[in-house]
């Protein structure tokens, strides 16, 4: 079994992944299913005391698990509108990526009539 | 060369027509577009769909649990009534609908994607056949396939991955080993039996999500451990992207290469792990006996 942390900073993570979701919204995000069925199911499987609970590892680990993809698909999804989601770039852009600039011809490049 | 390209080209027909690119440029500027805004070329992205609906609800029917979106039922893409078996399940993927903004970004719903499939099962497999397709790359599994240089990958390569497939062994009582050889490592056929009876024990959409996985990292075993929780899905992906991480340690990270497969890479595999544990688990709720 991998150890994961504390449980309650899972919680936080998570709850954080769901306000940024919901920022959009603009409706409380306790109103979300998600954070109902979160808080209920945390709150169920609380342990009271230091006993190694399989239940509450497996629990914790779907946790861990879900927060990895939230996690991803908000960072994919910005590497994907910044470099990926607008088609193909201009010869001036596709320098910048790489951080390269276009040679600037003050008499001008010869086709311009 | 030069020869085939003539005879694919005589052969005809065979290839869809494409608008070649002069024509693609607008033709009404003539006047103030020059020579290069003919060569430019005119792919933009696939438009998305825009979002047609504001409130997602979740109702229990008779096969399960359903999605709606506004007053219409969520539907899968061969227009079967989608409805998944767990309620945690049905509780992430009416977030993701919820959560998209003004078009539906299907790239990122990646759980939906996964019902869809097990739903509608495209490829009309049986559960042999999933478990074959998964157990395929058992025999060029990533973490035994080993490099014979640079050194120090070889090191790296050897300390990371070998506690998995010590974990592995022990695990389900197998033997595998690494090889370096091209043809990759000579898997025991016990071996095979044992990880094909193990998975026959997941129902189909659990072996769904399996194969899913698999084919992301490209490891039956590394699978296994994140199903079994013995690795977390970050752990998973490094091990699996070993050599990647190498080179990135080398020569330099590239932000819209590098990390963005890094994150797609994770956000599909915790896709698929969450997608097998939600839909093998039999009953959520167990009650703490009370035993000293």
């Amino acid at each position: 079994m991998v150890a994961l942390g504390p449980p309650a900073r899972t919680l936080r993570a998570l709850l954080r992944e769901l306000r940024h979701l919901n920022s959009v919204r603009g409706q409380p995000y306790q109103d979300m299913a998600a954070y109902r069925y979160l808080m209920e199911a945390f709150r169920a499987h609380r342990v009271t005391s230091e006993k190694l609970c399989r239940a509450q590892h497996e629990l914790h680990f779907q946790a861990a698990t879900y927060l990895c993809l939230l996690r991803s698909i908000r960072n994919h999804v910005a590497l994907h509108q910044e470099f990926h989601g607008k088609g193909e770039r201009s010869v001036e852009e596709a320098a910048g990526v790489v951080g390269l600039k276009l040679p600037h011809q003050p008499g001008g490049k010869g086709w311009e009539s | 060369m030069w020869r085939s390209c003539f005879r694919l080209g005589a052969s005809g027909g065979s290839f869809p027509c494409r608008p070649c690119l002069v024509s693609a440029a607008p033709v009404g500027s003539g006047d103030q577009a020059g020579p290069l805004s003919l060569l430019r070329r005119s792919y933009a992205p696939p438009a998305e769909r825009k979002k047609f609906y504001q409130n997602v609800s979740i109702t229990q029917g008779e096969g399960g649990y359903e999605i709606n979106l506004d007053h219409r039922k969520l539907k899968t893409p061969n227009a079967r009534l989608f409805t998944v078996p767990s309620e945690a399940l049905a509780v992430a993927v009416a977030t993701e609908w919820d959560s998209q903004q003004d078009t539906i970004k299907f790239y990122t719903m990646h759980l939906t994607t996964l019902c869809n499939t097990s739903l509608d099962n495209p490829s009309q497999r049986n559960k042999d056949q999933l478990i074959h397709a998964s157990m395929k790359f058992l025999d060029t599994d990533t973490i035994c396939y080993r490099v014979e240089e640079p050194e120090t990958l070889v090191e790296l390569q050897k300390n990371e991955w070998d506690p998995v497939i010590e974990w592995a062994e022990k695990r389900y009582d197998v033997k595998l080993g690494s090889s370096t050889n091209i043809m990759g490592p000579d898997i025991p056929a016990k071996t095979k039996e044992v990880f094909i009876s193990h998975l026959a024990s997941y129902n189909m959409w659990a072996l769904q999500g399996i194969e899913f996985v698999v084919t992301q990292l490209k490891s039956l075993i590394l699978s296994l451990g994140l199903i079994d929780r013995h690795l977390t899905v970050e752990k998973a992906v490094l091990l699996s992207r070993l050599e990647e991480e190498y080179q990135i340690q080398k020569w330099g990270n590239v932000e819209w290469a590098h990390d963005y497969e890094l994150h797609e890479l994770r956000a599909r595999t915790a896709a698929g792990t969450l997608f097998v544990h939600l839909c093998s688990e039999s009953s959520a709720v167990k009650h703490k006996l009370l035993q000293e």
